[in-house]
């Protein structure tokens, strides 16, 4: 759900570029048929797509057991490059890339917390996106136009259906860990409970079982500010001006939900544009102001509004507890595999105690379950910039059990 | 069973008592090695609860399945009998609320383990009359200001609330000058440290 753009503006003093020892170096995407006319990707709301094309990248080396993958999931408008420097991305027609490592490169390299000398690493864009996996933006085999409205409403079930294809396609019988933050780590959450058989470990980040009323009431704004953008055009705007707008608003209600008030106040400080006071006029004048605008106009340029109406859709539908009669603990009996659960205490997105909540449900369920709250002022976006103390927990339950 | 003092005494007492495949809720794991000894080498099921991030780290790396709660919030959310054994290993003298944690013991543990420093052994109670400070003692080794005991107790203290709430003592030791003894009534001002095993039933 955050921003691989890093949204603090903080230069990390851990990038490493494509050189140094630390990072996978220069990676190029992948991209592969997994769904065709006759064999169609069902979907939980009944319908089938097909084709899907899904893009994705893979660091480190499979061993010949086939028994140390890693499948990382992105959150919102996040991709498939999770680390390391893009090669295609102008190929790709996505200049953006070139300027900044993969979105988890503080997390994903040789020797980093998700150890590239040790596994091998998936990431895959999900269905619906708009980085490479078939989405609203691609060409409906039926009409010959782009699908706009009419690509169906996806879920996170679906998401990791065809997660799972990919993952039988790389050969890989049961990966070592799934992983991922936010929605991402729903997508972690749903493949412990849809294929029990074929994960070992599951880290689920700065997330949730369920989205709470209140995180659902942003992605209800976010969308209506979409919709009701002029250049909307019931999402038929492909090849015209596109509702950027709409799209901005919906960008800077995120940011503010992914950050915190001490995290902002620590950045802004109410501090002005003119480094002095008052400008005494209605455009931007404080600073916050100006990153909000700022980060928006930048998210226009490369995230499609159909796009983020069908991924914050799926993140309102997610509820684990629906495979438990709406009984959380009842769900989780289904788990086989060892669980990290990690929260961030100033996170009012994905809370702790929906974190604690699960941990406990799991517990009470004699599951391997293992939870951690990490102190942080960074709020939901922690899952990115707390790389130290979560690279520690996330070491520990990755490689423990050695000594 | 008498044996020479360790550091960790209770640690391997608690080992010796909890049988094979026992459910087992550590409050206050620590760093998770007495769960890790029971789940590798009794098949217990064990699960523990530690407020200190970087103990539970520690428990995580052990491979000991570990939540990051408060005792009070963590104990809570487990129904009754849930546990064979629940284990306040020196945990009990510093939680906020420890009656409301030996309640919750009784109740989601079959049986309750518990060891403590006893505020009633006769060097801490010399100190403190000699000295007019605080007692500083092998067992009770911190500052008034420093220290995580937030609610020290006696023998006489626990053994109250055993008699007053219908609680039943399975097993009881003592340290006494460095051994380790069965508990006897009139240990209550020879003793350092004790540990009892408990239950409601």
């Amino acid at each position: 759900m955050s921003d691989p753009l890093n949204l603090l503006n903080e230069k990390s003093a851990k990038y490493s570029g494509p050189d140094s020892s630390r990072s996978v170096g220069w990676v190029v995407s992948r991209s592969v048929l997994l769904a065709d006319e006759e064999n169609p990707l069902p979907l939980d709301c009944g319908k089938t797509i097909a084709p899907v094309y899904v893009e994705y990248e893979v660091y480190g080396e499979l061993n010949e057991a086939k028994d140390n993958a890693i499948l990382i999931f992105h959150a919102l408008s996040g991709d498939a490059h999770v680390a390391g420097w893009s090669k295609n991305a102008d190929q790709l027609g996505r200049p953006w890339l070139k300027n900044r490592p993969g979105w988890w490169d503080d997390m994903v390299g040789p020797g980093k917390a998700f150890d590239t000398k040790k596994f091998f690493i998936i990431c895959s864009n999900i269905l619906g996106s708009c980085y490479g996996t078939t989405g609203p933006a691609s060409i409906d085999p039926v009409t010959g136009r782009p699908y706009g409205l009419g690509f169906p409403v996806i879920t996170v079930g679906d998401w990791v259906r065809l997660q799972e294809r990919l993952v039988t396609y790389l050969g890989i019988k049961r990966l070592y860990a799934v992983a991922g933050g936010s929605i991402g780590g729903q997508q972690a959450l749903e493949w412990a409970l849809a294929y029990p058989d074929r994960v070992e470990r599951a880290l689920i980040i700065a997330s949730s079982p369920r989205l709470s009323d209140q995180g659902l009431s942003f992605n209800v704004i976010a969308r209506y500010a979409i919709r009701t953008d002029p250049n909307f055009h019931s999402g038929d705007y492909y090849g015209g001006s596109t509702p950027d707008r709409g799209l901005s608003v919906a960008r800077m209600l995120g940011h503010i939900t992914y950050l915190s008030e001490i995290s902002m106040q620590n950045k802004f400080g109410r501090k002005f544009c003119n480094g002095a006071g008052p400008g005494y006029h209605l455009g931007v004048d404080f600073e916050v102001e100006g990153y909000l605008r700022h980060q928006s106009e930048s998210f226009v340029e490369r995230f499609d509004a159909n796009s983020y109406l069908f991924i914050t859709r799926a993140a309102d539908y997610y509820d684990a507890s629906l495979r438990g009669d709406g009984n959380l603990d009842q769900a989780c009996q289904s788990i086989q595999c060892r669980t990290l659960l990690v929260s961030f205490s100033s996170d009012w997105l994905y809370p702790p105690e929906h974190m604690k909540e699960l941990a406990l449900a799991m517990s009470r369920n004699r599951k391997h379950v293992s939870y951690v709250n990490i102190p942080s002022s960074y709020g939901h976006d922690a899952f990115l910039l707390e790389v130290d103390r979560l690279s520690h927990v996330v070491k520990s339950f990755l490689e423990g059990g050695t000594e | 069973m008498k044996m020479l003092k360790k550091s960790r005494w209770d640690h391997d007492a608690i080992y010796e008592i909890i049988p094979e495949r026992a459910t087992v809720l550590d409050l206050g794991c620590g760093d998770g090695e007495l769960l890790a000894r029971l789940i590798k080498n009794k098949l217990v099921l064990g699960l523990g609860i530690e407020k200190d991030i970087d103990q539970v780290a520690q428990s995580i790396t052990r491979e000991v399945p570990v939540v990051n709660l408060d005792l009070d919030e963590g104990i809570a959310g487990f129904p009754d009998k849930h546990f064979d054994f629940v284990v306040l290993e020196k945990t009990l003298q510093v939680v906020n609320k420890p009656i409301f944690v030996l309640n919750e013991m009784l109740r989601v543990g079959g049986s309750g383990i518990i060891s403590f420093p006893n505020f009633g052994h006769r060097l801490v109670v010399e100190y403190l009359a000699s000295t007019g400070r605080m007692p500083i003692t092998p067992a009770l080794p911190y500052q008034w200001y420093d220290t995580p005991n937030i609610h020290l107790f006696t023998v006489r203290n626990f053994l109250d609330w055993v008699g007053a709430n219908n609680v039943r003592v399975i097993q009881g030791l003592s340290t006494i000058d460095g051994m380790v003894n069965p508990f006897r009534e009139d240990d209550d001002a020879r003793a350092e440290e004790v540990l009892f095993v408990v239950s409601s039933e």
